[in-house]
Protein backbone atom coordinates (compact mmCIF):
# COMPACT_ATOMS: atom_id res chain seq x y z
CA UNK A 1 0.00 0.00 0.00
CA UNK A 2 2.61 2.64 1.29
CA UNK A 3 4.74 1.46 -2.43
CA UNK A 4 1.52 2.66 -4.15
CA UNK A 5 0.71 5.77 -2.50
CA UNK A 6 4.75 6.73 -3.40
CA UNK A 7 4.47 5.89 -6.64
CA UNK A 8 1.18 7.73 -7.25
CA UNK A 9 3.57 10.83 -5.64
CA UNK A 10 5.96 10.53 -7.32
CA UNK A 11 4.29 10.67 -10.70
CA UNK A 12 2.48 13.38 -9.51
CA UNK A 13 5.28 15.21 -8.65
CA UNK A 14 6.66 14.89 -12.00
CA UNK A 15 3.25 15.99 -13.81
CA UNK A 16 3.78 18.99 -11.38
CA UNK A 17 6.60 19.79 -12.57
CA UNK A 18 5.69 19.22 -16.45
CA UNK A 19 2.84 21.85 -16.11
CA UNK A 20 5.71 24.33 -14.82
CA UNK A 21 8.00 23.89 -17.75
CA UNK A 22 5.02 24.10 -19.99
CA UNK A 23 3.90 27.58 -18.24
CA UNK A 24 7.76 28.82 -18.48
CA UNK A 25 7.31 27.79 -22.53
CA UNK A 26 4.31 29.35 -23.11
CA UNK A 27 5.69 32.66 -21.22
CA UNK A 28 8.40 32.81 -23.64
CA UNK A 29 6.41 31.52 -26.71
CA UNK A 30 3.09 33.34 -26.61
CA UNK A 31 3.43 36.61 -28.82
CA UNK A 32 1.51 39.31 -26.46
CA UNK A 33 1.10 40.07 -22.66
CA UNK A 34 -1.95 38.73 -22.41
CA UNK A 35 -1.20 35.43 -23.70
CA UNK A 36 1.45 35.96 -21.72
CA UNK A 37 -0.50 36.35 -18.05
CA UNK A 38 -2.37 33.19 -18.92
CA UNK A 39 0.23 31.24 -20.00
CA UNK A 40 1.95 31.93 -16.38
CA UNK A 41 -0.97 31.96 -14.25
CA UNK A 42 -2.73 28.98 -14.83
CA UNK A 43 -0.19 26.43 -15.80
CA UNK A 44 1.94 27.46 -12.88
CA UNK A 45 -1.60 27.30 -10.44
CA UNK A 46 -1.98 23.65 -11.54
CA UNK A 47 1.58 22.43 -11.71
CA UNK A 48 1.96 23.40 -8.25
CA UNK A 49 -1.06 22.39 -6.52
CA UNK A 50 -0.06 19.24 -8.42
CA UNK A 51 3.13 19.17 -6.83
CA UNK A 52 1.75 19.86 -3.59
CA UNK A 53 -0.69 16.68 -4.00
CA UNK A 54 2.80 14.66 -4.46
CA UNK A 55 4.29 15.91 -1.50
CA UNK A 56 1.71 15.16 0.31
CA UNK A 57 1.26 11.28 -0.69
CA UNK A 58 4.93 11.47 -0.63
CA UNK A 59 5.30 12.57 3.36
CA UNK A 60 1.25 12.58 4.50
CA UNK A 61 2.35 13.93 7.77
CA UNK A 62 2.84 17.45 6.29
CA UNK A 63 -0.83 17.21 4.69
CA UNK A 64 -1.96 20.51 6.87
CA UNK A 65 0.95 22.48 5.49
CA UNK A 66 0.84 21.58 2.08
CA UNK A 67 -2.93 22.15 2.39
CA UNK A 68 -2.49 25.65 3.72
CA UNK A 69 0.40 26.36 0.94
CA UNK A 70 -2.15 25.16 -1.77
CA UNK A 71 -5.43 27.57 -0.48
CA UNK A 72 -3.02 30.56 -0.16
CA UNK A 73 -1.89 29.51 -3.50
CA UNK A 74 -5.21 29.32 -4.90
CA UNK A 75 -6.29 32.83 -3.10
CA UNK A 76 -3.49 34.76 -4.02
CA UNK A 77 -2.31 33.57 -7.96
CA UNK A 78 -5.35 34.15 -9.98
CA UNK A 79 -5.65 37.43 -7.81
CA UNK A 80 -2.27 38.86 -9.23
CA UNK A 81 -2.88 37.90 -12.34
CA UNK A 82 -5.88 39.41 -12.66
CA UNK A 83 -4.07 42.47 -11.24
CA UNK A 84 -1.76 42.46 -13.94
CA UNK A 85 -4.10 42.15 -17.00
CA UNK A 86 -6.00 44.79 -16.05
CA UNK A 87 -3.13 47.14 -15.39
CA UNK A 88 -1.74 45.97 -18.97
CA UNK A 89 -5.01 47.04 -20.27
CA UNK A 90 -5.52 50.43 -18.43
CA UNK A 91 -1.99 51.15 -19.94
CA UNK A 92 -3.03 50.36 -23.49
CA UNK A 93 -0.69 47.43 -24.32
CA UNK A 94 -0.17 46.23 -27.77
CA UNK A 95 -2.16 43.64 -28.42
CA UNK A 96 -1.33 40.84 -30.72
CA UNK A 97 -3.08 41.37 -34.55
CA UNK A 98 -4.86 38.00 -34.14
CA UNK A 99 -6.74 39.92 -31.35
CA UNK A 100 -10.47 39.28 -32.61
CA UNK A 101 -12.79 40.82 -29.51
CA UNK A 102 -11.91 43.25 -26.73
CA UNK A 103 -15.26 43.02 -24.46
CA UNK A 104 -13.52 45.21 -21.51
CA UNK A 105 -12.45 47.26 -24.18
CA UNK A 106 -15.95 47.87 -25.55
CA UNK A 107 -17.62 48.05 -22.01
CA UNK A 108 -15.76 50.89 -21.44
CA UNK A 109 -16.60 52.62 -24.31
CA UNK A 110 -20.79 52.71 -23.35
CA UNK A 111 -20.07 53.64 -19.80
CA UNK A 112 -17.50 56.88 -21.10
CA UNK B 1 12.63 4.60 -7.40
CA UNK B 2 11.06 7.57 -5.70
CA UNK B 3 14.69 9.37 -5.69
CA UNK B 4 14.57 9.21 -9.52
CA UNK B 5 11.00 10.62 -9.57
CA UNK B 6 11.69 13.30 -7.29
CA UNK B 7 14.59 14.05 -9.42
CA UNK B 8 13.70 14.13 -12.59
CA UNK B 9 10.67 16.63 -10.89
CA UNK B 10 13.68 19.02 -10.40
CA UNK B 11 15.27 18.85 -13.20
CA UNK B 12 12.18 19.43 -15.45
CA UNK B 13 11.46 22.55 -12.67
CA UNK B 14 14.87 24.04 -13.39
CA UNK B 15 14.52 24.09 -17.14
CA UNK B 16 11.31 25.90 -16.70
CA UNK B 17 12.88 28.22 -14.39
CA UNK B 18 15.48 29.05 -16.87
CA UNK B 19 12.53 29.93 -19.43
CA UNK B 20 10.93 31.65 -16.92
CA UNK B 21 13.94 33.53 -16.70
CA UNK B 22 15.02 34.08 -20.26
CA UNK B 23 11.73 35.62 -20.31
CA UNK B 24 12.75 38.69 -17.46
CA UNK B 25 15.67 38.76 -19.39
CA UNK B 26 14.15 39.94 -22.56
CA UNK B 27 10.70 40.91 -22.10
CA UNK B 28 10.45 44.57 -23.84
CA UNK B 29 7.79 45.87 -21.36
CA UNK B 30 7.93 45.78 -17.65
CA UNK B 31 4.81 44.40 -17.21
CA UNK B 32 6.12 41.50 -18.90
CA UNK B 33 9.18 41.16 -16.58
CA UNK B 34 6.40 41.44 -13.74
CA UNK B 35 4.72 38.13 -14.82
CA UNK B 36 8.24 36.48 -15.27
CA UNK B 37 8.85 37.56 -11.50
CA UNK B 38 5.40 36.02 -10.79
CA UNK B 39 6.25 32.64 -12.29
CA UNK B 40 9.67 32.63 -10.82
CA UNK B 41 8.46 33.01 -7.08
CA UNK B 42 6.28 30.18 -7.99
CA UNK B 43 8.83 27.70 -9.17
CA UNK B 44 10.83 29.06 -6.27
CA UNK B 45 7.96 27.66 -3.99
CA UNK B 46 8.47 24.08 -6.77
CA UNK B 47 12.29 24.26 -5.27
CA UNK B 48 11.65 24.70 -2.00
CA UNK B 49 8.89 21.51 -1.91
CA UNK B 50 10.86 19.09 -3.21
CA UNK B 51 14.28 20.53 -1.14
CA UNK B 52 11.69 19.50 1.79
CA UNK B 53 11.08 16.20 -0.03
CA UNK B 54 14.56 15.32 -0.44
CA UNK B 55 16.21 16.58 3.08
CA UNK B 56 12.96 14.94 4.81
CA UNK B 57 12.56 18.63 7.13
CA UNK B 58 9.13 19.97 7.41
CA UNK B 59 10.19 22.87 8.68
CA UNK B 60 11.18 24.09 5.13
CA UNK B 61 7.73 24.37 4.31
CA UNK B 62 7.32 27.36 6.40
CA UNK B 63 9.01 29.29 3.87
CA UNK B 64 7.07 28.42 1.16
CA UNK B 65 4.14 29.43 3.07
CA UNK B 66 5.64 32.91 3.54
CA UNK B 67 6.42 32.78 -0.31
CA UNK B 68 2.60 32.40 -0.99
CA UNK B 69 1.47 34.97 1.47
CA UNK B 70 4.03 37.60 0.25
CA UNK B 71 4.24 37.35 -3.06
CA UNK B 72 1.54 38.48 -4.21
CA UNK B 73 2.20 41.68 -1.92
CA UNK B 74 4.73 42.47 -4.53
CA UNK B 75 2.93 42.27 -7.80
CA UNK B 76 -0.31 43.76 -6.61
CA UNK B 77 2.11 46.67 -5.55
CA UNK B 78 4.06 46.83 -8.85
CA UNK B 79 0.91 46.62 -10.78
CA UNK B 80 -0.63 49.54 -9.07
CA UNK B 81 2.31 51.27 -9.86
CA UNK B 82 2.40 50.49 -13.12
CA UNK B 83 -1.49 51.32 -13.71
CA UNK B 84 -1.48 54.46 -12.29
CA UNK B 85 1.34 55.96 -14.61
CA UNK B 86 0.31 56.92 -17.94
CA UNK C 1 23.48 17.87 0.02
CA UNK C 2 22.45 15.91 -3.10
CA UNK C 3 23.87 16.28 -6.19
CA UNK C 4 20.30 17.67 -7.74
CA UNK C 5 20.00 20.30 -5.42
CA UNK C 6 23.64 20.96 -5.73
CA UNK C 7 23.26 21.70 -9.67
CA UNK C 8 19.99 23.63 -8.71
CA UNK C 9 22.19 25.92 -6.21
CA UNK C 10 24.51 26.50 -9.21
CA UNK C 11 21.89 27.54 -11.28
CA UNK C 12 20.69 29.83 -8.69
CA UNK C 13 23.76 31.44 -8.10
CA UNK C 14 25.02 31.77 -11.71
CA UNK C 15 20.82 33.79 -11.88
CA UNK C 16 21.56 35.70 -9.01
CA UNK C 17 24.72 37.66 -10.46
CA UNK C 18 22.38 38.02 -13.73
CA UNK C 19 19.84 39.27 -11.80
CA UNK C 20 22.69 41.76 -9.81
CA UNK C 21 23.97 42.86 -12.85
CA UNK C 22 21.01 43.77 -14.23
CA UNK C 23 19.97 45.67 -11.49
CA UNK C 24 22.94 48.12 -11.63
CA UNK C 25 22.76 48.70 -15.34
CA UNK C 26 18.80 48.87 -15.75
CA UNK C 27 17.47 51.67 -17.53
CA UNK C 28 14.36 52.28 -15.69
CA UNK C 29 13.64 52.61 -11.75
CA UNK C 30 10.97 49.36 -11.90
CA UNK C 31 13.27 47.23 -13.75
CA UNK C 32 15.83 47.65 -11.15
CA UNK C 33 13.67 46.76 -8.47
CA UNK C 34 12.52 43.83 -9.73
CA UNK C 35 15.76 42.77 -10.55
CA UNK C 36 16.62 43.66 -6.86
CA UNK C 37 13.76 41.23 -5.84
CA UNK C 38 14.70 38.67 -7.68
CA UNK C 39 18.12 38.59 -6.28
CA UNK C 40 16.52 38.74 -2.83
CA UNK C 41 14.37 35.49 -3.65
CA UNK C 42 17.53 33.43 -5.20
CA UNK C 43 19.42 34.17 -2.21
CA UNK C 44 16.23 33.27 0.13
CA UNK C 45 16.10 29.75 -1.66
CA UNK C 46 20.20 29.13 -1.43
CA UNK C 47 20.04 30.12 2.24
CA UNK C 48 17.16 27.21 2.69
CA UNK C 49 19.49 24.68 0.49
CA UNK C 50 22.25 25.63 3.03
CA UNK C 51 19.91 24.69 5.92
CA UNK C 52 18.78 27.90 7.14
CA UNK C 53 15.10 28.10 7.39
CA UNK C 54 15.11 30.78 9.72
CA UNK C 55 17.26 33.26 7.88
CA UNK C 56 15.84 32.19 4.24
CA UNK C 57 12.47 33.18 5.95
CA UNK C 58 13.61 36.67 6.96
CA UNK C 59 14.90 36.56 4.11
CA UNK C 60 11.60 36.21 2.40
CA UNK C 61 9.67 38.02 4.25
CA UNK C 62 11.75 41.27 4.64
CA UNK C 63 13.67 40.96 1.01
CA UNK C 64 11.83 40.00 -1.24
CA UNK C 65 8.30 40.96 0.10
CA UNK C 66 8.59 44.17 1.86
CA UNK C 67 11.02 45.82 0.28
CA UNK C 68 9.30 44.99 -3.32
CA UNK C 69 6.44 46.54 -2.11
CA UNK C 70 7.98 49.52 -0.09
CA UNK C 71 9.91 50.50 -3.10
CA UNK C 72 7.22 50.77 -5.52
CA UNK C 73 4.82 52.05 -2.73
CA UNK C 74 7.36 55.11 -2.08
CA UNK C 75 7.87 55.34 -5.88
CA UNK C 76 3.92 55.67 -6.87
CA UNK C 77 3.97 58.77 -3.99
CA UNK C 78 6.65 60.25 -5.61
CA UNK C 79 5.38 59.96 -9.28
CA UNK C 80 2.06 60.93 -7.98
CA UNK C 81 3.37 63.99 -5.72
CA UNK C 82 5.51 65.71 -8.81
CA UNK C 83 2.90 65.51 -11.32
Amino acid sequence: MGLILDMIGGLLLVSGASFLLFGGLGLVRMPDIFNRIQAGAKTTTLGTLLTLAGAACLQPAWGLKLLLIGVFLIFTNPVSAQVLANAAHRRGTQKTPLTKVDHLAEDRGDKS
Amino acid sequence: MVDVLVTLAAIIAGVAFLLALVRFLLGPTRLDRVVAFDVLTVIAITFIVLAALIEGRGIYLDVALVYALLSFLGVIAVARYLEGRD
Amino acid sequence: MNTVMFAISVLLAVAMIGAAFITILAKRPATAMLAAGLVSLFASVLFLFMAAPDVAMTEAAIGSGLTTFLFFFVLGRVRGGRS
